[in-house]
């Protein structure tokens, strides 16, 4: 059922142009980025001479694409997560998954995982092209796997942040701006803290988490942050459409 | 128990202190066609909500095929074909892409999936604009759309929020004939404003009006209010009121303008062949004769501006 729900998520991005559009300019965008990184790559290397000064290629190549994948989907996952509820409840087809046979928690998580599988395409996507380094080099996979891991599991913070928001209100774009706001708070909410990094909010912030997946890192206290978080929302979520159903 | 189909007991909805539906109980039965009618406010969507399982009734409960809706939501809801008042289209799918994904909402399994939309197309008259997206669709062809997703999965109840809005007077014949056929074998509620239709396709009448049931009771019950005893008779050469109270049966006359005179008859009596009579014998120059109809539209208004006497006896009838 759950799936049922993803389905008609995924099928709506891209029955209109808007979930390919989006699709081809942040490829686009990793695609230059990719290039520019194996260019620089180079110019960077040669002048480098002792061997202190330098990195792999999978690292080098791997941190301008992902470093970028971060931030745009600081942007894009909005655009995207915005639609999800408030515009049902603004063209009041709500009733309609509310009739089904399926529990608010199975639409929310339907949802949630047709947002998630349409900006997994995207993760995919950059592994497959960094992958396409190991033609000439020889490179790290470990180190792309962690970084998709991260990438993954940030995105579905951003995704249930974003549902929770767009559950929220009758209007995408409120819910958008609400959602980009919130995220943007808590992705340089570690730069407030720079002098101390120990403080407890330091440690809330988004990026702080994603640093260590960033570096090739798994580690699991960082999981645990992004699926509490994603959890958290999810659930704020489910109760959100519940006040619906029982306050009307 | 489980006879009937819906069973509403004691359905109250609060909305901030003030009851939108109070107290509202009833039952239907398989092959039952139930009218809703009301005025605007009244709380006949709110009750749809309810029994939908859309919203959660302040008081009482719901049982479909004698599941709770409130225990087993997700049973219960797997029994009902529900049609909101706004249609519930995802205008950017075709016609068969949004039925295939109601279908498999409504937990149609994968191998009849093809065979239910095929079968909800025809019954709604969509064959020929399977490839339309919806939101290209005339209103009227998007409320076909709006009952083909209520009734795809073969729901036991079918409930259609005025179902014949927006619709041509053809489609609106169509859409009566598909639910008289769906009465017949599953329970269908229809809410409306158009008071004919209800006498077309309902079996059952239920008026509601500021939260409260005043009427619930059979179809004949409000056809017989409407007939009633009256005859409308337009004569050339008019006489005199005291000359009409002399043919058989008539108990009263009431001249009207125009050559027209209304005269109402004893329960028993059928006095339009002794009018006819009369007229004949002393040239009254008979042009026109009918019986009398009070309008469904002044049954409604004397029900739902409290008429105890009527609603009262009709209510033990329907129960």
């Amino acid at each position: 059922m759950i799936i049922n729900v993803a389905r008609k998520e995924l099928k709506s991005v891209f029955a209109s142009p808007m979930g390919w559009v989006i699709l081809a300019l942040l490829m686009f965008a990793f695609g230059t980025h990719y290039l520019n990184g194996v260019n620089d790559y180079f110019a960077v290397m040669s002048g480098a001479m002792r061997p202190a000064e330098r990195t792999g290629v999978t690292q080098f190549v791997g941190q301008t694409v992902y470093g970028l994948a971060s931030f745009i989907m600081l942007f894009a996952v909005p655009l995207l997560s915005m639609r999800l509820i408030s515009e049902e409840r603004r063209s009041q087809t709500l009733p309609f998954l509310f009739s089904a046979p399926i529990s608010l928690t199975e639409i929310v998580l339907g949802k949630f995982l047709g947002l998630v599988a349409f900006l997994s395409i995207l993760i995919v996507f950059i592994a497959v092209m960094l992958s396409t380094l190991n033609i000439w080099a020889d490179i790290d996979f470990g180190y792309i796997v962690a970084n998709s891991i991260g990438l993954l599991l940030m995105v579905a913070s951003f995704s249930a942040l974003g549902l929770y928001f767009s559950s929220l209100t009758q209007q995408p774009v409120v819910a958008a701006i609400l959602t980009f706001v919130a995220l943007f708070a808590l992705m340089i909410l570690d730069r407030f803290f720079a002098g101390d990094p120990s403080n407890t909010l330091a440690s809330l912030s988004l990026m702080r988490h994603f640093q260590s997946f960033s570096g090739g890192l798994i580690d699991t206290g960082d999981i645990a942050y992004f699926v509490l978080f994603t959890v958290t929302f999810l659930t704020l979520t489910v109760r959100r459409l519940d006040a619906d159903r029982l306050r009307g | 128990m489980t006879n009937f189909t819906v069973e509403a007991t004691d359905l109250t909805r609060l909305y901030g202190g003030r009851e939108a539906v109070s107290n509202v109980s009833f039952t239907l039965s398989k092959g039952e066609v139930l009218g809703f009618l009301g005025p605007n406010g009244a709380g006949k969507s709110t009750t749809m909500k309810m029994l939908t399982g859309n919203l959660a009734p302040s008081n009482g409960s719901v049982k479909i095929c004698g599941i709770d809706m409130i225990e087993n939501p997700k049973e219960a809801k797997a029994l009902i074909g529900y049609l909101p008042e706004m249609r519930p289209l995802y205008k950017e799918f075709t016609v068969d892409e949004y039925l295939i994904i109601t279908a498999r909402l409504h937990r149609v399994s994968a191998k009849h999936i093809k065979k239910a939309v095929e079968v909800a197309k025809e019954r709604c008259g969509l064959a020929h604009m399977s490839k339309r997206l919806i939101e290209n669709l005339s209103n009227g062809y998007q409320q076909r759309v709006g009952i083909a997703q209520a009734i795809i999965h073969n729901p036991m109840v079918v409930i259609l929020d005025e179902p014949t809005v927006g619709l041509d007077p053809i489609q609106i014949r169509d859409i009566r004939s598909l639910i008289r056929e769906l009465g017949s074998d599953h329970s269908v509620i229809i809410s409306t404003h158009i008071l004919p239709e209800v006498e077309i396709v309902c079996d059952h009448v239920q008026i509601i009006d500021k939260g409260k049931l005043v009427f619930n009771g059979p179809i004949e019950v409000l056809k017989r209010q409407r007939i009633g005893n009256k005859l409308l008779v337009g004569l050339r050469n008019m006489p005199e009121a005291e000359a009409l109270l002399k043919v058989a049966g008539v108990m009263e006359v009431e001249i009207l303008p125009a050559g027209f005179a209304r005269v109402r008859f004893a329960d028993d009596a059928t006095p339009a062949e002794a009018i006819v009579a009369a007229s004949v014998k002393n040239k009254w120059g008979l042009f026109q004769i009918a019986p009398d109809q009070t309008s469904l539209e002044d049954v409604f208004v004397q029900l739902t501006y409290q008429d105890q006497a009527v609603a009262t006896p009709s209510v033990q009838a329907g129960n």
